[in-house]
C-alpha cells in the first residue's frame, strides 16, 4: 500500500459518515478520430441537492481510479484522461464534516497532504489531462482541474469559487500556488481573497473562462461533447493552446500588497486565514509548485487546528441550516395565507417595507399614513425604487408594471386592510401611538390578520395588551438596511397564538429573512447586545480613555466597523434612545452617557470628520466631551466590554430571550455583520475563557465550535 | 394575390448516432428532447451562415407524445436548443414517417411562402417510450372488423406482407440482411456515415450495462458487422410459427433523433447554404393496415405521377428497412433485381436502427450525400412504410446533376 493510501485510510477511520464520491472511469473513442480516451465521472450516487465532496474514501477513490488511467497512459492505451461531474455539479471541495471532527495536527496535515498526493498525479501522467467544469464547482473540485493539463468550463456554471478563506482555511490542494501561476498573482488574489471575503462571492462559467482559469467555454446544451470534440482536436495540434504569459516581477507583489488591504479592510487582521493565503501566494512567485504544496499543507492543518476555523464553520452551519429551519418556529402547517399586505405608516422605513414585501409576496400592498401628502410621497417611494430596479435590468417592463400596479395608498384604514391578512406598523416609537394604531387596525381588519410591529425596543405584550384579540399581534424586528442585512426577529408576544407565529415565519420565508425567535424582552437581541456593548465603550470614554484607544481596544475582533462608526450610521439619538430604554429595564447595566446626550442635542450626527479621508474625530465634539481622569489601557477596555458582553449573553439566555447560544450568534452574523471568525460572539467569548471568567460557564460545548475535546 | 410555388431544397441533415432501446442501451439515462436538442444544434453549428433568428418553424415528430417527447416537443425542442424565443416549434406524428412528414409539411409552407428555413426533425426514444405505451385502440376496430387484429404488431404486419409476395422467402429476406449490414460496414469504413453524425454524451449509473460514469457516442449502437446467413439462419421468428421475420432480418427496437434544415432555394442561395437535394414532390398513401410494408408502392405511385416521372427515372433510393420483406416487396413490384446498387448503398434501418419517428431524416441525409458524390444522378427517392397501413415517398432531385453524359 502507498503511503498516500495508507494516509487516506487513517483519514476514512476517523470519518465513517463520509457521503463517499465514486470516480468512475469510463473508455470510448474521440471524435475525428483522436483515439481512445479515458473520462474519470465524480459522482457520489446523490442527485444535485447533495452535491460531490470529497472526503478522505472519497480521494482514495480518485487515487484508484488515477492508477488505473495511469497504466492505461504508460501502455498507450489511451491518449488522454478528463474528469468531470454528475449533472449540474462538478466538485464541491472537501467534506467540511469530516473537518469538523479532526481533533490532532497531524490528522489535519494528512487531509492536506492526501488532497496533494492524489490530485497532484494528474499532472504527471504520460498523457496530458483534462477538466471539464460541468457545474458547480468549489474549493477542491476547483483545484482538481486546476492540476489538469487543460480545463473547459460550461457557460451554465452557476458558481464557482474558492471560497475557503471566506470559512477560515486556505486553498490547501494546490489552489493558493498554482492559481496563481495560471493566471497571474493579481487575478488570484480576486478569487482567493476578494471574493471569499466579499460573502462568499461566486464566478460564473463566463467569467471563469474570462479570467483564463479554463481554456475554453461551451454552452450548457451540449457542454461534454463539444469539451470533448476541443479535447479531440487539442490532441490532435489543430487546436493549440495559448495562455498569456503572467507578470512575474512587481505586479505580483503589488497583487499580494492589494490582498493584504482587502484582508485588512474586511478583518482587520483578526483572522488569519487571508493572510496565510497570502503569504503562499507571495511565495509561489517563483513558480516552485512543491514548496507552495508544503506551505498548503502547514497553513491548512495549523488553520484547522485553529479556532478562528472552527467558528467560520460553526457560523457557515448556523447561516446554512439553522437560519433556514428556526428554532422554536411552529409548524409550518398552522400558517395562514397572506394575500394582502397593509402596511400603517408612509415613512421611509414603512415604504422600505413595502418595497420587500411587494418584491417577495407579490400580493397587493396598501400603505396609509395621516395625511394624503405623506402616503403620495410613500408611493413614489415604491414607485421610484421599482423604476430603479427596472432601469438595472433586475426585473422587466412586465414585472414592473406587476408590482406598480399592487402597491396603493390610501387614507382610510378601513378601505385599506377590510381584507389584508398581515398588517404591519412602523409607525413613531411610542407604546401609546403603537397601541392607539393597532386598536384602529383591529376595528377594520379582518379577524384572522396578523398585526405586525416593527418596533426596536418596546413591548409586544404591552402593545396587544389593550387589544380584542391580542392573540394575532406579532414582533417583526426588521434591520437597516431592510434590504440588506437578513435577519429578522420574530418575536412572541405573551399572548401571542401559534397560528399567527407560524404565519410569521412563513411569511419571513417568502422575505428572504433569517427568522430567529425571540421572546418579548427588551430591545429584543441584537440591539440588546450591541447596545450593552457601545455602552461599555461610552462608559470608559466618560470614564477618561481617550477616544482612539477605545476604538482600538475592540480592533482585534475584527468587526465589520468601529464602534462610534457604528454609531454614526445607526444615528447617535437613535442609540441614545435605545440606550434610555435598556437603562430604565436595566439601570443596573445599561447606562445613558452624558456625552452622547450632548452630542445628540447638539444636532450631531456622528463622532467623526472625514475631511481629510479618514476618520477624526470632529473638534466640535471633542469640545463637548467631558471625560473623567480613569486611564485604561487597551487590554483593559477589551476585557472591560468583552465581560460586559458576555455577561449580557448569559443573563439573557437564563431569561430564556433565545433557545440557545446559537440563535444569539445567528443574530449577531446576519444582523449585525459579526464576523465568521468569531461565531458570531459565544465561539470567542469561550476560545478567549471570557465566558469561563464571567459566568463560571461556556457558552457551547468543546467540539461545537471549537476543536473536540 | 397572385402566387408562385417556390422551389424547396433540402439544406443540410444530421442525427445523434441511434441506440439499441433498454437497460443496456447507451441512451436508457438519456432524456429523449435532449437526442433532438443535440441534433438541431449541431445542425446550426454546421450552418453558421444561418442566423437562428431566421428560422420560421422548428417541426420535430415523435410517434408517443407523452413525457419527454411530449410538451409539444417542436416547442421546447427550440428553446432547449438556444434558438430564440420568437421561433415557433409543434410536433408532428406520422409513427414511423414521422421526421419524413415533418420535412414535407414544412417544405409544403416553405413552397407556400410562409417560410424561409424550418428545421424538420424527429425523435423516437423507445427504450423510455415502448411502442404502443399508452395506447387505446378503439375496441370498434375489431368489433367491426376495421382491420384485422395482426394490424397493430408491425412484426405480424411484415409476416402478412411475406404472405402477399410468397416468392419472398425467409432466406432472400436474410440475404437482403447480410447485405445491408456489409453495406453498412462499408459506409462506415469509407467515412460516409460519420460526418452527418453529432456525438453525444450519455451517462451510465448501472454497470449491468458496462463501464458507469459519462461516455461519449460516435456510433451507431445496433450495427452489426459480419453478420452471415448461418447467424440469421436459426434466428426465432416470434411474430408467428414457423415464420419468416427474425430480429436479424428488421430494424430493432432504438433510440435516435435527427435534424435537416428545409428551407427556400432563392433562400438557401441567398444566405449562402448548401444546397444538397432539390424536392421534386411527395405523397402519401394508405394501404390495408395489416399490410403495412406494402405502403411504400402506392405512395411512391402517386410521388412519381405527380412529377411525371417513372421508376425508371430513379437513380438512387433510400428505402427504410422496417422489414427485409417490405424492401424486397417494393423492388419485386418494381421489378428491381434485390442487390440492386441503386438502393440503400450506405445499408439502411436493419443494420443502423430505427427510432420511428426519427428515421426519414436519416434517409434524406443519406440521399444527399450519394447526390454529392453521384452527379450523374438526376432522380433519388426516399420512401417507407408506416404503421396503421400507410406510405411515403419523397422524390428528390440532384442539385449537382451534371446532364446525361
Amino acid at each position: 500500500m502507498s503511503t498516500t493510501a495508507e494516509l487516506l485510510k487513517g483519514a476514512a477511520e476517523l470519518f465513517p459518515d463520509e457521503v463517499v464520491t465514486t470516480a468512475h472511469v469510463r473508455h470510448f473513442d474521440l471524435p475525428l478520430g483522436a483515439g481512445r480516451f479515458a473520462l474519470i465521472t465524480l459522482d457520489n450516487g446523490h442527485d444535485h441537492k447533495k452535491p460531490t465532496t470529497f472526503g478522505p474514501q472519497s480521494l482514495a477513490n480518485l487515487d484508484a481510479a488515477i492508477d488505473q488511467v495511469e497504466k492505461e497512459a504508460a501502455d498507450g492505451d489511451i491518449v488522454g484522461v478528463g474528469i468531470t461531474g454528475k449533472p449540474f455539479i462538478f466538485a464541491v471541495g472537501a467534506d467540511l464534516k469530516g473537518v469538523e471532527l479532526l481533533k490532532r495536527h497531524e490528522d489535519a496535515l494528512a487531509i492536506g497532504k492526501g488532497g496533494h498526493e492524489v490530485f497532484k498525479r494528474l499532472s504527471k501522467l504520460a498523457v496530458p489531462t483534462f477538466a471539464y467544469y460541468n457545474g458547480a464547482a468549489m474549493g477542491g473540485g476547483v483545484e482538481v482541474g486546476l492540476h489538469c493539463t487543460y480545463r473547459t468550463v460550461s457557460a451554465a456554471v452557476p458558481a464557482f469559487s474558492l471560497p475557503e478563506v471566506f470559512l477560515g482555511l486556505v486553498p490547501g490542494w494546490g489552489g493558493c500556488t498554482l492559481l496563481p501561476n495560471l493566471i497571474g498573482a493579481d487575478k488570484a488574489v480576486s478569487v482567493i481573497i476578494e471574493n471569499s471575503l466579499n460573502q462568499n462571492r461566486q464566478l460564473k462559467g463566463k467569467q471563469v473562462y474570462e479570467l483564463g482559469i479554463a481554456d475554453a467555454i461551451f454552452e450548457g446544451a451540449d457542454f461534454l461533447e463539444q469539451s470533448l470534440t476541443w479535447t479531440a482536436a487539442v490532441l490532435k495540434g489543430e487546436i493549440v493552446v495559448d495562455r498569456p504569459v503572467i507578470d512575474r516581477g512587481e505586479a505580483w507583489d503589488q497583487a499580494v500588497a492589494k490582498g493584504r488591504f482587502i484582508a485588512d479592510g474586511k478583518v482587520h487582521g483578526a483572522a488569519p486565514a487571508a493572510y496565510r493565503a497570502l503569504d503562499i501566494i507571495a511565495a509561489a512567485k517563483n513558480g516552485d509548485l512543491q514548496q507552495g504544496y508544503d506551505a498548503e499543507d502547514q497553513a491548512l492543518a495549523d488553520l484547522i487546528m485553529s479556532g478562528e476555523l472552527r467558528a467560520g464553520l460553526y457560523a457557515f452551519n448556523l447561516v446554512q441550516k439553522r437560519g433556514k429551519r428556526p428554532a422554536g418556529a411552529p409548524d409550518k402547517s398552522l400558517a395562514r395565507p397572506v394575500t394582502k399586505v397593509g402596511v400603517v405608516g408612509a415613512g421611509l422605513m414603512a415604504s422600505q417595507l413595502a418595497l420587500l414585501f411587494l418584491r417577495r409576496l407579490e400580493v397587493p400592498v396598501v400603505l396609509t399614513d395621516i395625511d394624503q401628502e405623506r402616503v403620495d410621497k410613500g408611493v413614489g417611494y415604491v414607485h421610484a425604487e421599482i423604476d430603479k430596479l427596472l432601469g438595472k435590468g433586475r426585473i422587466n417592463q412586465d414585472k414592473a408594471n406587476r408590482l406598480k400596479a399592487l402597491v396603493s395608498g390610501v387614507l382610510d384604514k378601513a378601505e385599506g386592510f377590510a381584507d389584508a391578512d398581515f398588517v404591519i406598523e412602523a409607525v413613531f416609537e411610542e407604546i401609546g401611538v403603537k397601541q392607539q394604531v393597532f386598536a384602529e387596525v383591529e376595528a377594520v381588519a379582518p379577524a384572522h390578520a396578523i398585526l405586525a410591529t416593527n418596533t426596536s425596543s418596546l413591548s409586544v405584550t404591552e402593545m396587544a395588551s389593550k387589544l380584542k384579540h391580542p392573540e394575532r399581534v406579532v414582533g417583526f424586528h426588521f434591520f437597516n438596511p431592510v434590504a440588506v442585512l437578513p435577519l429578522l426577529e420574530i418575536v412572541r408576544g405573551e399572548k401571542t397564538d401559534d397560528a399567527s407565529l407560524a404565519t410569521a415565519f412563513a411569511v419571513a420565508k417568502k422575505l428572504k429573512k433569517t427568522a430567529v425567535l425571540v421572546k418579548d424582552a427588551p430591545a429584543f437581541v441584537v440591539n440588546r447586545i450591541l447596545t450593552r456593548f457601545m455602552g461599555e465603550i461610552q462608559n470608559v470614554i466618560d470614564e477618561g480613555t481617550p477616544v482612539e484607544v477605545a476604538e482600538k481596544a475592540v480592533e482585534p475582533l475584527g468587526l465589520p466597523m468601529s464602534p462610534l462608526v457604528l454609531l454614526e450610521l445607526v444615528g447617535p439619538a437613535i442609540g441614545l434612545h435605545v440606550s434610555e430604554t435598556l437603562n430604565k429595564a436595566f439601570p443596573d447595566r445599561f447606562t445613558v452617557s452624558p456625552n452622547l446626550k450632548a452630542v445628540v442635542e447638539a444636532g450631531k450626527r456622528g463622532f467623526y470628520v472625514y475631511d481629510s479621508g479618514k476618520p477624526e474625530l470632529d473638534p466640535e465634539v471633542a469640545a463637548l466631551l467631558k471625560q473623567g481622569d480613569t486611564v485604561l489601557t487597551e487590554d483593559q477596555v477589551r476585557a472591560r466590554v468583552l465581560d460586559a458582553v458576555a455577561q449580557e449573553i448569559g443573563l439573557m439566555l437564563d431569561e430564556g430571550v433565545v433557545a440557545e447560544a446559537q440563535d444569539i450568534d445567528l443574530c449577531l452574523i446576519t444582523g449585525a455583520g459579526w464576523p465568521f471568525h468569531l461565531g458570531g460572539i459565544t465561539p470567542y467569548l469561550d476560545r478567549e475563557g471570557v465566558a469561563e471568567r464571567v459566568n463560571g460557564k461556556r457558552f457551547l460545548a468543546p467540539g461545537v465550535a471549537s476543536v473536540p475535546a | 394575390m397572385p402566387r408562385t410555388v417556390r422551389d424547396v431544397v433540402f439544406v443540410d441533415g444530421v442525427r445523434t448516432p441511434f441506440g439499441k432501446a433498454g437497460p443496456k442501451g447507451i441512451y436508457h439515462e438519456t432524456r429523449a428532447d435532449d437526442l433532438v436538442v443535440k441534433a438541431i444544434r449541431e445542425l446550426l453549428r454546421r450552418n453558421p451562415g444561418l442566423d437562428p433568428k431566421k428560422v420560421d418553424e422548428v417541426a420535430i415528430a415523435a410517434t408517443t407524445q407523452i413525457g419527454d417527447q411530449g410538451l409539444t416537443i417542436g416547442r421546447t425542442a427550440g428553446i432547449l436548443a438556444g434558438l430564440p424565443t420568437s421561433v415557433p416549434g409543434y410536433s408532428i406524428d406520422r409513427m414511423c414517417a414521422g421526421a419524413l412528414t415533418a420535412v414535407t409539411t414544412v417544405a409544403g409552407s416553405v413552397a407556400f411562402g410562409a417560410y424561409d428555413v424550418a428545421i424538420a426533425g424527429g425523435v423516437e426514444h423507445m427504450g423510455r417510450h415502448p411502442m404502443g405505451e399508452g395506447v387505446d385502440p378503439n375496441p370498434r376496430f375489431v368489433s367491426e372488423k376495421l382491420v384485422d387484429e395482426s394490424a397493430l404488431f408491425m412484426g405480424m404486419t411484415a409476416e402478412n406482407l411475406h404472405d402477399r409476395y410468397p416468392t419472398i422467402t425467409k432466406r432472400r429476406a436474410d440475404e437482403y440482411a447480410v447485405r445491408s449490414q456489409e453495406k453498412a460496414a462499408k459506409a462506415y469504413a469509407n467515412g460516409k456515415i460519420q460526418a452527418d453524425l453529432v456525438p453525444v454524451s450519455v451517462r451510465r449509473t448501472n454497470p449491468e450495462g458496462g463501464e458507469t460514469g459519462w461516455g461519449l457516442v460516435t456510433a451507431d449502437e445496433p450495427m452489426r458487422p459480419g453478420t452471415t446467413l448461418e447467424n440469421l439462419a436459426n434466428l426465432k421468428t416470434p411474430f408467428r410459427v414457423h415464420g419468416r421475420v427474425t430480429a436479424g432480418n428488421a430494424a430493432g427496437l432504438n433510440d435516435g433523433a435527427t435534424a435537416s434544415l428545409i428551407a427556400s432555394e432563392d433562400f438557401a442561395r441567398a444566405n449562402g447554404l448548401p444546397v444538397k437535394m432539390r424536392l421534386v414532390s411527395y405523397a402519401f398513401a394508405g394501404v390495408e393496415p395489416e399490410v403495412m410494408g406494402y405502403g411504400p408502392i402506392p405512395a411512391t405511385e402517386k410521388a412519381l405521377a405527380q412529377a411525371g416521372l417513372s421508376i425508371s427515372d430513379i437513380g438512387l433510393f433510400e428505402i427504410n428497412e422496417a422489414f427485409a420483406v417490405q424492401v424486397l416487396a417494393f423492388l419485386e413490384h418494381y421489378g428491381i433485381a434485390d442487390d440492386d446498387e441503386r438502393v440503400n448503398q450506405y445499408g439502411g434501418a436493419i443494420a443502423f436502427g430505427h427510432p420511428l419517428a426519427s428515421s426519414g431524416v436519416r434517409l434524406m441525409t443519406q440521399l444527399a450525400r450519394q447526390f454529392e458524390e453521384q452527379p450523374g444522378v438526376r432522380y433519388g427517392l426516399t420512401t417507407m412504410c408506416v404503421g396503421f397501413g400507410m406510405g411515403a415517398t419523397v422524390i428528390w432531385e440532384n442539385p449537382h446533376f451534371e446532364g446525361d453524359k
